[in-house]
Order: C-alpha cells, then sequence, then structure tokens
C-alpha cells in the first residue's frame, strides 16, 4: 500500500468532529487569540519567511540593519551636532543619538513593513484561510533581528566609550527597566503596524503617508536632540508620542541620564496599549472585507 | 455511511457594484459619502429604484443556495464563468464571509483554490515545502513527517536546496501541488488546480484525488472539464447566475449543464464588446450540434458535427474562419472557409450564415473553445475570441472507443494488424 494512503487512526473520531459555522458577521468582533495560537506555527514560518528573504540578493545584507541607524548617527553627529552645537545631557552625542536610533528604527520599520504586509500577501489572502493578524504581527516580529543587530552595535559603541572615552555610564539595577522598554517599544511597534496595514488594505492613500509620517516622528520625538530642551507641560505633552518614552527611557537604562521614567513613561504606555488594542480590533473589523477590496 | 460533512443553508454573498473600486482612494470614499444621498434621491425622482433595496448596484454572486453533504461524497459544482462555483468554494473555505445564511462544516477543511500559494521565489524547495505546509495548515510535525513522501511525489529531490525562482514551471507546480497533496483534511475543497502540469503529472494528481476521495473524506471539486468531474464525483451541484438550479446524479447534472452551455452560445454573442475587428460585419450566432439524428444535438467523438456561423449582414467577399482550442487554451485545429474543396457548396438561399460539416468529429471528449474570424471586404471585420464552448462526449471511432485523456485531443480512425498470440 502506498504510505501517502490515510490510515484509520487518522480518520476523525464521531465524536470530535469539530464544527465550523460560517455565517456573517457584522460590527466589532472578538481578537480570535485562541485561533491565533493555534496557528502560532504559521506565524513562526511567515517570521521566518520575512527574515530569510528580507536582504536577499544585497551585497551588503543584514549589515543594512545597522547601517542604516548608524549612517543617520553619524548626519546627526555632523549636523546637530557639530553645526548647530545640539547639547546631549551630557552623553557623548554618537552614542546619544545612537540610543534612540536604534529604538526609533525598529518602530519606523515595523510601521513601514507592517503597512506594507497585508497587500503584499493578498495573493494568499485571496486564495487561503489562515489568522490575517499573523500578517502584521509576522512582518513586525520579522524586524526584531534588526534590532537586536543594531542593539548588539550600541552595546559595542557603549563599550568603546566606556574604554576608551573615560565615559561613565553609571550602570545601576535600572538596567533592567530595559525589559519592560522593549515590551512597550514592540507594543507601540505592533500597534502602529496593525492600524497602518488595515488602513492600507483599504485607502492606498496610507502608502504616501507612511513614509512622511516615519520621517515626521523621526524629528519629533526626542532622538536628535534630549527632550530637556522642551519646557516642562511640553515634555509631558511630548509624551503621547511613545517613541518619546522609549528613547529617554533607553538613555536613562542604559547611559544613566537623570531622565528616569516617570509620568512621562505612563502616558506613553497607556498611548501605547491604546494603539495596540483598538490597531487589533480595528484590523479583525477589516479583515472580514479584505478579501473583497483587495 | 450518512453522516453530515457540510450544512449548506440560505447562504447568499453580496457585492455591491460601483463602490467596490472607490475604495482604493480616501478621497473617493468621501466624495461617495457625500454624493451617495443624491443620487439615491434622482434615482428615486427618475423612478429608477422602487425601494431602498435597488438604491445600491447590488450584485449577489450567491443567492440563497442549500445543500446538505455527507462524510465521504465527492461532489462537483458546476456552472458557467460567474455563476458563483469560485464564490462558494471561497466562502466554504473562509477567505470571505457570506452575507446572509450560513454554513456549518464538520471537521477540519482544507482548501485548495490555488497551487503553490505562499511560495516564495527566494526560498528553496525544501523552504517552500514548509512555509507551504504551514499556510495550508499543515503541523510542522506532520510536515516532518511527510517531507520525503512530498518529495518523491514532486520528483524534484536534485533541487531541494535551490531557489523556486529557478525552477521550470513544470517543476514548481509539481512541487505545489505535491505539498498540496498530503493534506489531510476530513473535508477538502478544490478549485479547479488540476489544470497544471504536464500530461503524466496530471495523471498522478488525479490517482492521488481519486485515493482522496476513497478514504472517506468529503471533497468539493470545481471544475469546468466535465471528463474529469465525471471521472471523479457521483453527485453534482450546478449553479447559475449564483443560484443552485440542480443537485443530482453528476452525469445529469453535467448533461443539464451541456445543454445550458449550447442555448447560452446562441445569447450572448450579440452582446459582447470583446472583439476586434472593423465590426461593418458581426458575428451574431454560432452553434455546433451533431449532425446524426438520434444524438440530440450533443456532439460525440466520432459523429458526424455541424457548426454554424451566423453573421447580422451580408458583404461581399465574406468570409469565416475559426480555431478549436482545448481546455487547456491550445489550439487543436483551424477551418478556413476560402481555402476551398471540391465538395463545398453555395446555398443561393441566404447570404449571411456559414455551415461547416463534418462527417467524423476526431476530437477526443472534452470541452473545447471556438474562435471565431469573419473577414470581408479585404479586411477584418469581427474576431471573436470564445464564441461558443463545445463539449464533446464519449464516442467511438468507427466502433473503437476513444478515451478522454489529458493532453491528448485528437483521435485518427485506424485498424491494426495484430501479432497472433
Amino acid at each position: 500500500m502506498a504510505p501517502n494512503t490515510i490510515r484509520a487512526k487518522d480518520m476523525p473520531n464521531v465524536n470530535d468532529v469539530e464544527i465550523t459555522r460560517i455565517e456573517p458577521i457584522s460590527g466589532w468582533v472578538d481578537l480570535g487569540l485562541k485561533e491565533l495560537w493555534e496557528y502560532r506555527e504559521l506565524l513562526f514560518f511567515l517570521t521566518w519567511r520575512d527574515i530569510k528573504v528580507r536582504y536577499k540578493q544585497t551585497i551588503l545584507g543584514f549589515a543594512w540593519a545597522v547601517l542604516q541607524p548608524l549612517f543617520t548617527m553619524i548626519v546627526f553627529n555632523v549636523i546637530f551636532n557639530r553645526l548647530a552645537g545640539m547639547t546631549s545631557d551630557g552623553i557623548p552625542y554618537p552614542l546619544f543619538s545612537f540610543a534612540a536610533l536604534v529604538p526609533y528604527y525598529f518602530f519606523s520599520n515595523s510601521l513601514t513593513q507592517g503597512a506594507n504586509s497585508l497587500l503584499a500577501s493578498s495573493a494568499m489572502i485571496k486564495k487561503i484561510y489562515f489568522p490575517r493578524l499573523t500578517v502584521p504581527i509576522g512582518a513586525v516580529l520579522a524586524g526584531l533581528v534588526d534590532f537586536m543587530l543594531s542593539f548588539i552595535v550600541l552595546l559595542g559603541m557603549l563599550a568603546y566609550f566606556v574604554i576608551f572615552e573615560g565615559f561613565d555610564p553609571n550602570l545601576s539595577i535600572n538596567v533592567l527597566m530595559m525589559i519592560p522598554l522593549l515590551l512597550l517599544l514592540f507594543c507601540t511597534s505592533l500597534g502602529m503596524g496593525l492600524w497602518f496595514s488595515a488602513l492600507n488594505a483599504q485607502f492606498r492613500d496610507v502608502r504616501y503617508i507612511v513614509p512622511f509620517l516615519a520621517q515626521a516622528l523621526l524629528f519629533l520625538s526626542p532622538i536628535a536632540y534630549p527632550i530637556s530642551r522642551f519646557p516642562r507641560n511640553v515634555q509631558l505633552f511630548a509624551s503621547i508620542n511613545p517613541i518619546t518614552g522609549v528613547a529617554e527611557g533607553f538613555r536613562w537604562a542604559l547611559l544613566g541620564t537623570d531622565t528616569a521614567p516617570g509620568p512621562m513613561i505612563l502616558i506613553s504606555t497607556a498611548v501605547s496599549l491604546l494603539l495596540l488594542i483598538s490597531g487589533a480590533y480595528y484590523f479583525r473589523r477589516m479583515e472580514k472585507t479584505v478579501a473583497d477590496v483587495m | 455511511m450518512s453522516e453530515l460533512s457540510i450544512r449548506v443553508q440560505g447562504l447568499g454573498k453580496k457585492y455591491h457594484i460601483g463602490t467596490e473600486q472607490s475604495f482604493d482612494k480616501l478621497s473617493d470614499q468621501v466624495s461617495n459619502l457625500i454624493n451617495t444621498p443624491f443620487r439615491r434621491a434622482a434615482k428615486l425622482l427618475r423612478g429608477q429604484a422602487t425601494g431602498a433595496a435597488e438604491l445600491d448596484q447590488v450584485f449577489w454572486a450567491l443567492d440563497d443556495v442549500s445543500f446538505d453533504i455527507n462524510r465521504g461524497e465527492v461532489v462537483g459544482i458546476i456552472g458557467r464563468n460567474g455563476a458563483g462555483k469560485s464564490t462558494l468554494l471561497k466562502v466554504l473555505s473562509r477567505i470571505t464571509d457570506p452575507s446572509v445564511g450560513h454554513a456549518d462544516i464538520y471537521g477540519r477543511v482544507s482548501s485548495l483554490l490555488e497551487v503553490g500559494t505562499g511560495f516564495h521565489p527566494e526560498l528553496t524547495g525544501r523552504e517552500n515545502i514548509y512555509l507551504n505546509g504551514a499556510i495550508l495548515g499543515m503541523r510542522k510535525t506532520d510536515i516532518e513527517r511527510k517531507f520525503d513522501e512530498i518529495v518523491a511525489f514532486s520528483d524534484i529531490e536534485n533541487f531541494l536546496d535551490t531557489p523556486v525562482k529557478h525552477y521550470s514551471s513544470g517543476m514548481y507546480v509539481r512541487l505545489a501541488f505535491s505539498v498540496a497533496a498530503h493534506l489531510e483534511p476530513e473535508v477538502l475543497l478544490v478549485d479547479e488546480v488540476l489544470a497544471v502540469g504536464d500530461a503524466e503529472f496530471q495523471k498522478k494528481c488525479l490517482g492521488k484525488m481519486e485515493n482522496v476521495a476513497s478514504t472517506g473524506r468529503t471533497v468539493l471539486f470545481v471544475s469546468h472539464n466535465m471528463g474529469l468531474i465525471q471521472s471523479l464525483c457521483k453527485r453534482g451541484i450546478m449553479l447559475q447566475n449564483g443560484k443552485l438550479i440542480a443537485d443530482d446524479d453528476i452525469s445529469t447534472v453535467v448533461s443539464l449543464y451541456l445543454e445550458q452551455l449550447k442555448t447560452h452560445g446562441e445569447n450572448d454573442l450579440v452582446d459582447r464588446t470583446d472583439r476586434r475587428g472593423k465590426g461593418d460585419v458581426k458575428l451574431v450566432n454560432v452553434s455546433a450540434y451533431n449532425g446524426s439524428p438520434d444524438a440530440h444535438g450533443v456532439l460525440s467523438t466520432g459523429k458526424p458535427a455541424h457548426f454554424v456561423f451566423e453573421v447580422d449582414n451580408p458583404m461581399v467577399g465574406l468570409a469565416c474562419n475559426f480555431v478549436i482550442h482545448d481546455s487547456m487554451g491550445h489550439p487543436v485545429t483551424a477551418f478556413k472557409s476560402t481555402s476551398n474543396g471540391p465538395d463545398d457548396e453555395v446555398d443561393a438561399s441566404q447570404k449571411t450564415r456559414f455551415i461547416c460539416e463534418l462527417d467524423e468529429l476526431l476530437l477526443t471528449p472534452g470541452s473545447y473553445r471556438l474562435d471565431v474570424a469573419i473577414r470581408g471586404n479585404g479586411d477584418l471585420q469581427d474576431m471573436v475570441e470564445a464564441a461558443a464552448m463545445i463539449e464533446v462526449q464519449d464516442g467511438n471511432l468507427r466502433g473503437r472507443v476513444v478515451r478522454s485523456k489529458q493532453g491528448i485531443n485528437v483521435g485518427m480512425p485506424h485498424r491494426w494488424q495484430l501479432p497472433k498470440e
């Protein structure tokens, strides 16, 4: 007998047959997290595919993950620090800006890749069912590799400044705060990725908004400059942008600035969670019609 | 076994025509939002619509479809293009939501609406097996368990670690189908995916499908290939304009479909706009029927066939050319009214009709397409692709049975001189 015939043990048992009900659903739907969990392997494969394919047929490959923030840091150093004389809370300017550029680039790549993800998978979405949430989540997860690579470079830079330039980062237990800060960064990036992937599937205008938004946030967030350049009341307002909380948090935990997470980080966290939850619900609401409108 | 496998009740899927395109741009949506009430009011005032339902241009791709399918049944879904077959499969495979009604599916569902969904050209064959398997809903352990079988079935062992962008289209399709063929769902929804690969691989796929069907799985199968559908399915469901119009024994449904196809060929040709040529003369009707009196007009292999072409007005130098294509779109044979033969006749009683008579139709059973070109006054006047679809039924060539075989479209009358046993 050919090995590919179906054996009796694989046949469904009469009692445990799962029933799929297909019916019109209107309005808001639940997030389908249980089903998402059942499809975790697909999520893994989609992430893995995005990572494998991202730098295919490039000469420098994964070096691009590091070069993007690195070059930006060099440009910032020349323009803001040398020419404009921007202060940096007493931290060497390259370290100061790079510590914020690393999370910023994860965010901005998540936004770009997330926004494109659904459209890029439209052929798949029109031909087979799977939880659509796996697509933008996979796109954002794939960016983690880039993030880790540039984070390692950040640590290398920190080590260089400590050893050769005599920089004292005042390392303390604060470093542990990196974990919630990373979570905050991830939630923000995923939230934005979800929002924009869903919006982009419906309104192609989003394609033009995303690069502009990413660039605007690069300058509106305290990346090239410290938040301390803003007046106190403006600082709180600026932290509605979660990148603010993350950037200043990174500097505080790793470089020992005195921008300890206070009300600012609470606002950032609240905004981030709001983005994530609303993004997920909006995505779920939109995904029902996505196969029809793409 | 009479356990329920699929129950569909009052299923409907509605599309809004016109509003669909304006999803693209935000500005369109906004202007639509503003304009729609006025447009609706205007329509009401002009008496073009009588109620709210008619205000939107609504198109029901599926309309109140109900049926039950028991476990182990293999059901063919038949219908012309746009009849709702693909929409039905899309709704049942949860790609798109229905607008009304519901369907219950008992057991794990897999759908094969396309072969190689999610294949990434940059990834190797090995990597794509895992990726595609996961997309089709297989667990990693299932894929690992069946990996060798999948590779063996596809015949691409030597290229397993080559990116699939370097594959020939045949290799690509073989690998893609192999992954799909090793799914083990309880309910399988298949759209015309078998029309791929070379003849030998198609045979292999057919064997696999029959295998699946014979192991008690439920299969819902959409195809235009009547020969294939009749060999695989016992029961047929026919859709027309989104409605279920027949649910019966497969041979009954197939002959109903073929009958409809014939009348269809006579109806819409005039309205078609996808034509080329000067257009002073237009093809208005094509029909094909069996010339022998006992066959009720259904074409079959080895029987006489008459092809009739009518144009809307007479012209000097009128000529008719037509090409018959097989279901894969390959040209099989061509006919030209200008290349005269000694038996050609002129019918003095009319000026707008060509009849092409064949004593023996040498086409093997299957569906074929007719592309027709009308020339007149020295110019191409009208060229219509797929002006008619014809279905050739099983028959015999001078007493010899001609089987439908993938990729073989022509049989020839012949005799053997055999050695004595």
